[in-house]
């Protein structure tokens, strides 16, 4: 029944001062890319890309909003509610790797630990990294400022990446303008890729239209989609749909989202 | 085989995408409209809204409830999203005023949609059922509309009414061309035992689905038997013989809503397709031959 089920936080971790991991007290079989969506009863429910979907479920978040601040209020045992998983995850290749920018590291994370491919987990400075101890060999980070790892975007690294090895596809997820860059960088080294995308839902199971990118339900037909999709969505990397509707540049929709 | 007429409006099927199912744009429209006949709009407001927090949209045993609460980037926005549509279209609007219907119809008959659906029956804001509760004020709401437009107009009607029959009546007299019914039945609620309080952000929500629709069938059965002018039927059609069922009731064209779910836009083309077999097997050769054989 796709209605919130309530599960207790069983545990929260401190990524870094305005990221956290919540791990949720719940049994459930999810994919890499997949989402829930999670509900604080009372407040709101929004959906979220899980960042650990093994042995254990758990969904990394960063204080931006008032919905996240309510979650950062929360404490170990309290109640929320969680319905899904939804949407398509990322499709399971042999030579693979994964770059997840910012936030964006959260869904990756969750995919190498299941697909155990090479990663890249980039970000602006070292503080802001996240998962710095979760991974051993197979990732390397990147920090704009050089403060850890690979100095520079982690879109430079990809590129090194791909220039000394064959990969047969590439998954990412990150800030938008990042992920177009990536999807270029995929077709100038002849690479299949996969990207998650972000837009602003309702029932997160197709019914609604609220996450419509051109005529793709980011609900249902994504939350991954590869280069092949988006190159017949134009919306991706420029528009996006509010909560009323209207549809924006992407600067404005993300700018209402924090 | 499912190619109809609908007031002379070519039709590939009798299939319409209900208002409020996968959004207005019309790239989405467009890719709806690939398998339905007629698609319809969310409905497009006097002013910007941003509709209910979540969640609005959850599933009940036997079908779906919402109370999403009419959404809308407003109808000066209108362009902005339907530019490019390619496909039959129901423009559906709603205000909280005769006026503000008065002005949106205005405004969309600019885009040329080959119908007007009034929304006057939606549970989910304060007074969204204000028009199809009350039999004067739905024949001053037609009459003010049909003035104003050119383009045909559809009443929707709600079902959470005494008699839906005298509603019916009313919106004919006042001119309207056709009856969309049913609008979502309830309100219901659901309240959740471990958290001790409603689940849905508005509290209650419109019912809709496969629970639905034999009072979808009842309503537009009597309805049927009371006016000359056509009925879209909607409400629970799920499968090729519940459109079947629905044209026997007396449904010239069927609505399809929440059979999306977990199906996605798939839905049309199988419902196509099983009303296609059905009426071969049956020795039917046209849509219209079935409306109204249950009377």
């Amino acid at each position: 029944m796709d209605q919130p089920k309530t599960c207790r936080i069983k545990r929260i971790v401190e990524e870094n001062p305005l990221t956290r991991t919540y791990f949720l007290d719940c049994n459930m079989k999810i994919s890499p890319g997949q989402f829930l969506m999670l509900w604080i009863p009372g407040v709101d429910e929004k959906p979220f890309v899980c960042s650990y979907s093994g042995k254990e479920t758990g969904i990394t978040v960063e204080k931006k909003g008032k919905f996240t601040e309510k979650l950062f209020m929360m404490k170990k045992g309290d109640l929320v509610g969680i319905r899904g998983p939804y949407g398509n995850g990322f499709t399971k290749k042999k030579n693979a790797i994964a770059l997840g920018g910012g936030l964006g590291a959260a869904p990756i994370a969750s995919l190498i630990d299941e697909f155990g491919c090479d990663g890249i987990i980039g970000a602006h400075t070292k503080s802001n990294l996240l998962f710095l101890s979760r991974f051993k060999k197979k990732v390397q980070y990147s920090t704009s400022d050089g403060s850890y790892g690979f100095k520079g975007r982690p879109t430079a690294l990809l590129e090194k990446k791909l220039s000394e090895k064959k990969y047969d596809v590439v998954y990412c997820c990150g800030p938008e303008g990042m992920m177009k860059a990536v999807i270029e960088i995929c077709r100038k080294y002849k690479v299949e890729c996969e990207v998650s995308l972000e837009r602003y839902m309702r029932c997160g199971f197709g019914v609604c239209g609220a996450c419509a990118c051109n005529d793709r339900l980011v609900c249902k037909d994504g939350p991954v989609f590869n280069s092949r999709q988006l190159s017949g969505m134009s919306d991706f990397g420029n528009k996006g749909m509010i909560k009323s509707g209207k549809k924006v540049p992407l600067s404005e929709y993300f700018a209402w989202r924090e | 085989m499912l190619k109809t007429t609908f007031f002379g409006k070519g039709l590939k099927n009798p299939l319409v995408l209900a208002s409020g199912i996968l959004g207005t744009g019309s790239d989405i429209l467009n890719r709806v409209g690939k398998y339905a006949g007629l698609v319809t709009t969310k409905s497009i407001g006097p002013v910007e809204r941003l509709g209910n927090k979540n969640p609005c949209v959850l599933e009940v045993a036997g079908g779906i409830i919402n109370c999403v609460g009419l959404p809308s980037p407003g109808y000066l926005h209108l362009e902005e999203e339907i530019h490019g549509i390619n496909t039959p279209w129901i423009a559906s609007i709603y205000g909280h005023s005769v006026g503000d219907f008065v002005k949106i119809a205005k405004h969309v008959s600019g885009f040329n949609p080959d119908f007007i659906e009034l929304n006057m029956s939606c549970p989910n804001t304060s007074d969204g059922m204000a028009f199809a509760t009350n039999k004067d004020a739905s024949i001053e709401l037609v009459k003010e509309v049909k003035k104003t437009t050119k383009i045909r107009v559809i009443a929707k009607l709600t079902p959470n009414v005494t008699n839906i029959v005298e509603i019916a009546k009313s919106v004919e007299s006042a001119g309207a061309d056709a009856i969309t019914a049913i609008n979502s039945v309830g309100p219901g609620m659901i309240i959740n035992a471990d958290v001790k309080k409603p689940v849905l952000s508005f509290k209650t929500g419109g019912l809709t689905g496969p629970m639905i629709k034999p009072i979808a069938l009842r309503c537009v059965y009597q309805i049927y038997e009371n006016v000359k002018i056509p009925i879209i039927g909607t409400g629970g059609i799920l499968t090729g013989t519940d459109a079947v069922e629905m044209m026997m009731a007396g449904a010239s064209l069927v609505g399809i809503g929440s059979a999306t779910y977990k199906e996605g836009v798939n839905a049309f083309a199988r419902i196509a397709k099983e009303l296609e077999s059905w009426m071969k097997a049956n020795g039917y050769k046209e849509v219209k031959e079935l409306v109204g054989i249950a009377h």
